[in-house]
């Protein structure tokens, strides 16, 4: 949105007499178009963002601080961080490894691959979660063999790591997938002649070029990771302490009418989004050519 | 799509592969290099059989048409890329790297541009630029793909004599692709021509030009123009007239096609010409004319001639043929 106001601002004329191209609509249409912009973005986004804060803060600081002395809430955010940390690295291998061999090589199902790739973003998060429970409860497919083996998955730490990859694996791969398309073979095939194992190739060369796509996926993947609800929603069952990560336990803050807790929690997830969005921000303006040009979420 | 054929590289030669695109030119050179493979055949470096030797072991420089500069990296890193590459027993040491990199700077005239990153470097310093880092690991044999396909005319050029310097100075066996007739025959030491995945003809310059192999290699070397011709005991008639210096090879006899280069014409009168016809157009161009003669049917032929006396459009001019080529 920014980005499309600041060319608008650009492309504006000096004087008022000077020659418009016929693209450019007359001064009173972009002053209405931008108007609307600014005033729907205020009304569906500043202004919930904000009472969120103001919510959080609206007992002052000394109770906003409370609630995270909680041990149900400390025990959501650590599991939320251990979520992510097991999410996010599993899927930076995953992206890099699909986008490599996608934009890279020439093999059958390629676009299959592409398109499955994708699923995740055209299911419902909820589905994706009833999946889960579907394989992995004790009369799913795999639920036997890990009854058998004592191995709890629904409900606990696996499953709301599974769910949570399932619905974050598209970030990296579609981030770098075009970027890597883009950059073609020739430096690796340069790197390879000079004498680099594949390996060595891959780490002086592919990487480097990748690498603030790459930063700017693993942002998103995160911030996704962290914050998603629907699947986790389903896998998890809610267990107090045990099993809630930031977003349910906000919800249940919530159905239990405790708004200030509830939304100085979720303050948190509001800040970690601000502070993504920044760094976003910050990469694409800073590093837009390194950047796939159709990877923005 | 290549076809079966045995090129010979000697050592030491600059040879160029010279063929239309599509010809196979840069397939075959990337199998040299290792960066393809063929489905049967051979590559053999100096009597080692290099055909299943992955590309690293190849041990040759390979210059992209275009460059294929490492972008993250400075000018200095991308020459010593292949030298830091290696493992470490047969790693030279830093200062030794840093030596032969001041080397090949000096050598590719850029010494102060160690630090410069390649997208501040001009299309031709790049180039140079890729050449220097192919040279740095030492290759057996260097090869390189439409080295001056991206540049313009000027800087071309003079890339071109360079390069020829260059290959004098290191007597680097060579091997290049081009399109580009000129660039071929200025060039190389000996010119493979290719055509549609065959090897039509291997030769210098000169025996090319003189002597090309099929009508394919005649007409990818300059423009020629096909003359209907009778071929008799050794002789070739155009309108009943003998053609000088033009021998038709043994036993062919009857109607053939005699391929004459614009300047094997020579402007004279009609009465004492093979060919009769009217100018319909001329111009100037580096102290040569190109006349375009009208002969009622068929394209017009175009003669070259020097820039002596001009033809104004319409005027009924004879053209003698005094060279060409027959092909049985």
């Amino acid at each position: 949105m920014s980005e499309t106001a600041a060319t608008t601002f650009a492309a504006l004329p000096a004087k008022p007499d000077t020659p418009r191209s016929a693209v450019t609509e007359g001064r009173a249409v972009r002053w209405t178009l931008i108007a609307v912009a600014i005033v729907f973005l205020a009304l569906f986004l500043v202004v919930p963002l904000a009472t969120v804060f103001v919510q959080a803060l609206s007992k002052g600081w000394e109770t906003y601080l409370a609630t995270f002395r909680e041990p149900d809430a400390l025990a959501a955010v650590r599991l939320t961080l251990i979520v992510a940390a097991i999410a996010v690295p599993f899927n930076l291998v995953f992206g890099i490894a699909a986008s490599w061999a996608i934009a890279k090589f020439e093999f059958p199902g390629k676009s299959l691959l592409v398109t499955l790739i994708d699923l995740p973003f055209s299911v419902s998060p909820v589905v994706s979660g009833l999946i889960y429970v579907l394989v992995f409860s004790a009369q799913g497919v795999f639920g036997a063999f890990f009854v058998q083996h004592g191995i709890q998955v629904l409900f606990a730490l696996p499953g709301i790591v599974l769910a949570t990859i399932f619905v974050t694996f598209p970030f990296v791969a579609r981030e770098l997938i075009p970027l890597m398309q883009e950059q073609g073979t020739a430096e690796e095939e340069a790197a390879l002649t000079l004498g680099a194992s594949g390996l060595w190739a891959f780490l002086t060369v592919t990487l480097p070029n990748i690498r603030w796509g790459l930063l700017y996926s693993v942002l998103l993947c995160n911030a996704r990771a962290m914050g998603e609800f629907g699947a986790v929603s389903v896998v998890s069952g809610h267990i107090r302490g045990l099993t809630n990560t930031i977003p349910l336990h906000v919800e249940i803050l919530y159905n239990e009418y405790n708004f200030v807790a509830a939304f100085a929690v979720a303050s948190l997830l509001a800040g970690l989004a601000l502070v993504t969005l920044l760094i976003k921000s910050v990469l694409e303006w800073r590093y837009a050519g390194e950047l796939a040009a159709g990877g923005r979420h | 799509m290549l076809h079966d054929f045995d090129l010979d590289v000697r050592a030491g030669e600059l040879l160029g592969l010279l063929g239309p695109s599509g010809s196979g030119k840069t397939t075959l050179l990337r199998i040299i290099a290792g960066l393809d493979f063929p489905d049967r055949g051979r590559v053999l470096f100096g009597g080692d059989d290099a055909t299943g030797l992955p590309v690293q072991k190849r041990a040759v420089g390979f210059v992209f048409q275009h460059y294929a500069l490492f972008k993250h990296m400075s000018v200095a890193d991308n020459i010593a890329y292949g030298l830091n590459a290696r493992k470490r027993a047969d790693r030279p040491d830093k200062a030794e790297i840093k030596r032969r990199v001041g080397d090949l700077l000096d050598l590719i005239k850029l010494s102060g541009f160690a630090d410069r990153y390649p997208s501040q470097l001009s299309g031709g310093q790049r180039q140079r630029v890729a050449l220097a880092r192919a040279l740095a690991v030492e290759p057996r044999v260097l090869l390189l793909d439409e080295p001056f396909g991206a540049l313009d005319a000027q800087v071309r050029k003079d890339l071109r004599r360079w390069l020829r310097e260059i290959h004098d100075r290191t007597g680097q066996t060579t091997i290049f692709v081009t399109h580009d007739q000129d660039e071929a025959l200025e060039l190389s030491d000996r010119v493979a021509v290719l055509d549609r995945g065959r090897l039509e003809q291997v030769g210098t310059p000169d025996e090319v030009q003189d002597n090309p192999a099929s009508a394919t290699v005649l007409r990818f070397l300059g423009d020629a123009v096909e003359v209907e011709a009778i071929a008799e005991s050794g002789q070739v008639r155009v309108d009943g007239r003998p053609v000088p210096g033009v021998v038709s090879p043994a036993g062919l006899i009857g109607p053939v096609k005699l391929y004459v280069r614009p300047w094997q014409f020579q402007l004279t009168e009609p009465s004492a010409a093979h060919l009769r016809g009217t100018v319909r157009a001329s111009h100037r161009s580096q102290g040569r004319q190109r006349i375009e003669v009208e002969r009622g049917e068929g394209r017009p032929l175009l003669v070259e001639d020097f820039d002596g006396e001009r033809y104004a459009a319409g005027h009924p001019v004879g053209l003698r043929i005094v060279g060409g080529y027959v092909f049985a």
